[in-house]
């Protein structure tokens, strides 16, 4: 990555209370490219997502090492003022919920609108047909009538366009969508990523996208992040990951993948589940579940390579 | 149906109304004793005389012609005459309705004033010291009885320090009945909004609304409180609804002559259609309230308004 990084997280480190979920995660993102975070459900990936846009719960969410500097300033040292001028400005943020993020008692027109009135300054009517075009944008039809609807009048399906809508509001270089698809159907879900795929491209922007499902990352991300209990285990440019992959759990993870498996048999599934950051040992902390696993993995944590293949693990494929 | 949800909510009262109606004319039939005897205070009378005035009330028909009576009457506005001023009941009502109003109007300032600051307050710092120190002090507040915190304020402010008058009819005499009142209210409303409040907070609209470069101030004062508003309305609402029908021990501390110091006297005097006419009054008006109360939900929240729909 030659070109000066839009998003660098840097020995990033957070607990819970005092119990540590993430540690040590570290990742680039170049301007206008989409990087994946994958991993199993408590891997630390929303985690990471919030504490971007210091969204985390505080209490018991706590920052206790690294860096995230965003364009070049560290967002953690930003007084609350700053840090407010960037969030839906120039990070926008979609969340996995898509039914309980929007604020139940106001329209869809009002909540779009908002972010417009606030960082440009736009008074009520222009916010207004603004708001209109952005609804046309994310595929609301026949936007001025909706704009008056509220959210328990929409679909799941049009929540989560109406969430897209907010965050794209003022064009933001970077947005995070954290598993922008997970609560919906399975043909809406393919709707919603086609739409954040040719937003990504019309508006430039770059995008973290945040899931569990790797046939999502597979058709859509330039690099894929793969991240296991709290720390980056794998990452590489999606290609390479998908035809190569070296760490035993993105192997496992390939594994159960639809694509991967004969049609209309159940699909496998990683035996064993992720251990709660409180029961993490010394060593890799997937050597547990790892069929490959040397005495060297249970005692000894594996230090992350360098790019643009980095990976984490004493017996790689 | 194609009609509005607040005309049905409104057509919506009518039942509720008869059916109140209908009980108080049921109970009246239950108390023991005959009206008439009452009516004329006891003094011994002719069987003629009781025979005429029997009649005059009515009460020679059968119930249900009573009845159909009493509801026709009520539907009006009738409440008939008191027994010692022979006046009708329904302006002897309204003569003694803005002392209760005002004092209502007065509390209900104050204690909203005291309670939304200190439930805010509380409710955005769950366990720090603003809290702690109002929870302690609204248990006192809503524990403590009126009637104690009205002459304490009369010892302290009326009479050491001469601050305010103590009685009277002016704005001025209101303030310390209006402070014992919005104690009481302040106290349990205060608590409904920290509770509301730490609920909303947590909510998945609330991340949306900081994810959006919001101020704290307004993602609380917009996104927050307008869902967190609900159940302190309906507390609001229905005590409001209690005190205009006159807050009776507040109203005799501080010697006002409001409708709940006529209810006690009509009740010392046995005056039949005066306690009925009030509790008639009573018992209207705080269906009345629940039902600007629902209209008020149904603008607070767009989803109320639809399942009515
Ligand atoms: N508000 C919270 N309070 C306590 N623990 C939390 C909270 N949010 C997340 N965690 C913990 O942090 C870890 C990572 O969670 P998360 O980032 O949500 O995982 P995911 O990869 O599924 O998004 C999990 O062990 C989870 O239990
Ligand atoms: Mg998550």
């Amino acid at each position: 990555m030659a070109e000066a990084p839009l998003l660098a997280v840097e020995s990033l480190s957070v607990a819970m209370g005092v119990t540590p979920v993430l540690e040590d995660v570290s990742f680039r993102i170049a301007p206008g490219e989409t990087l994946g975070l994958v991993g199993e459900s408590g891997c630390g990936k929303s985690v990471t997502a919030l504490s971007i846009m210091r969204l985390l719960p505080n209490p018991p969410g706590r920052i206790i090492g690294g860096r995230i500097l965003f364009d070049g300033t560290d967002m953690l040292s930003l007084d609350i003022g700053a840090l407010r001028a960037i969030r839906g400005d120039r990070i926008g943020m979609i969340f996995q919920e898509p039914m309980t993020s929007l604020n139940p008692v106001y329209t869809i027109g009002d909540q779009i609108g908002e972010s417009l009135i606030f960082h440009r300054g736009m008074n009520g009517r222009t916010a207004r047909s603004e708001t209109a075009k952005l609804l046309d944008l994310v595929g609301i039809p026949a936007a001025r009538n909706q704009l008056d609807r509220y959210p328990h009048e929409l679909s799941g399906g049009q929540r989560q366009r109406v969430m897209i809508a907010i965050a794209l509001a003022c064009r933001p270089r970077l947005l995070i969508a954290d598993e922008p698809t997970t609560a919906l159907d399975v043909t809406v879900q393919a709707q919603i990523l086609d739409l954040i795929g040719r937003l990504r491209h019309e508006l430039g922007m770059a995008v973290l996208l945040i899931t569990h499902d790797l046939g999502v990352v597979a058709e859509f991300c330039d690099r894929v992040a793969v991240m296991y209990a709290g720390r980056i285990v794998e990452e590489a440019p999606a290609a390479q990951l998908f035809k190569q992959p070296r760490h035993r759990y993105t192997e496992a993870l390939l594994h159960t993948m639809p694509a991967a498996n004969p049609p209309g048999r159940k699909l496998p599934s990683i035996s064993g589940t992720v251990p709660a950051p409180a029961d993490r040992g010394e060593g890799c902390i997937f050597a547990p579940r790892c069929g490959f696993a040397i005495p060297r993995c249970a005692n000894e944590l594996p230090p992350l390579t360098e790019p643009p293949h980095r990976l984490r693990c004493w017996n790689p494929a | 149906m194609t009609m509005p949800w607040f005309i049905r909510r409104i057509l919506g009262i009518v039942p509720t109304l008869f059916l109140t109606w209908s009980i108080v004319f049921g109970v009246l039939q239950l108390i023991p004793g005959d009206p008439v005897m009452l009516a004329l205070g006891g003094t011994p009378a002719s069987d003629e005389v009781l025979d005429n005035e029997r009649r005059r009330l009515g009460l020679d028909q059968p119930v249900y012609i009573q009845y159909l009576t009493f509801l026709k009457k009520m539907a009006v506005g009738d409440l008939g005459n008191g027994y010692s001023s022979k006046q009708p009941v329904s302006e002897m009502i309204a003569a003694r309705m803005r002392p209760s109003l005002e004092l209502a109007l007065g509390g209900l300032l104050v204690g909203i004033v005291l309670g939304v600051a200190l439930g805010i307050a509380a409710g955005l710092r769950p366990h720090g010291w603003i809290d702690t120190a109002m929870m302690s002090s609204a248990l006192v507040g809503v524990s403590l009885p009126s009637f104690w915190i009205g002459m304490l304020l009369i010892y302290v402010f009326g009479l050491q320090l001469e601050w305010v008058p103590i009685l009277g009819d002016g704005i001025d005499a209101l303030i310390l009945p209006s402070i014992t009142i919005g104690l009481f209210l302040a106290g349990g409303l205060a608590r409904l909004i920290r509770s509301a409040l730490i609920e909303t907070m947590t909510q998945d609209y609330i991340r949306t609304a900081h994810s959006k470069g919001l101020s704290a101030v307004r993602v609380v004062a917009k996104h927050a409180m307008r869902n967190a508003i609900i159940p302190p309305i309906t507390l609001l609402g229905l005590q409001f609804a209690v005190l205009i029908g006159g807050a009776v021990v507040t109203e005799r501390v501080f010697a006002r002559a409001g409708l709940g110091s006529m209810l006690i006297d009509a009740v010392l005097t046995k005056d039949i259609p005066l306690v009925q006419g009030l509790v008639v009054y009573t018992t209207t008006a705080y269906i009345v309230i629940n039902l600007l109360l629902e209209l008020l939900y149904g603008i607070v929240d767009p989803r109320i308004r639809s399942r009515r729909a």
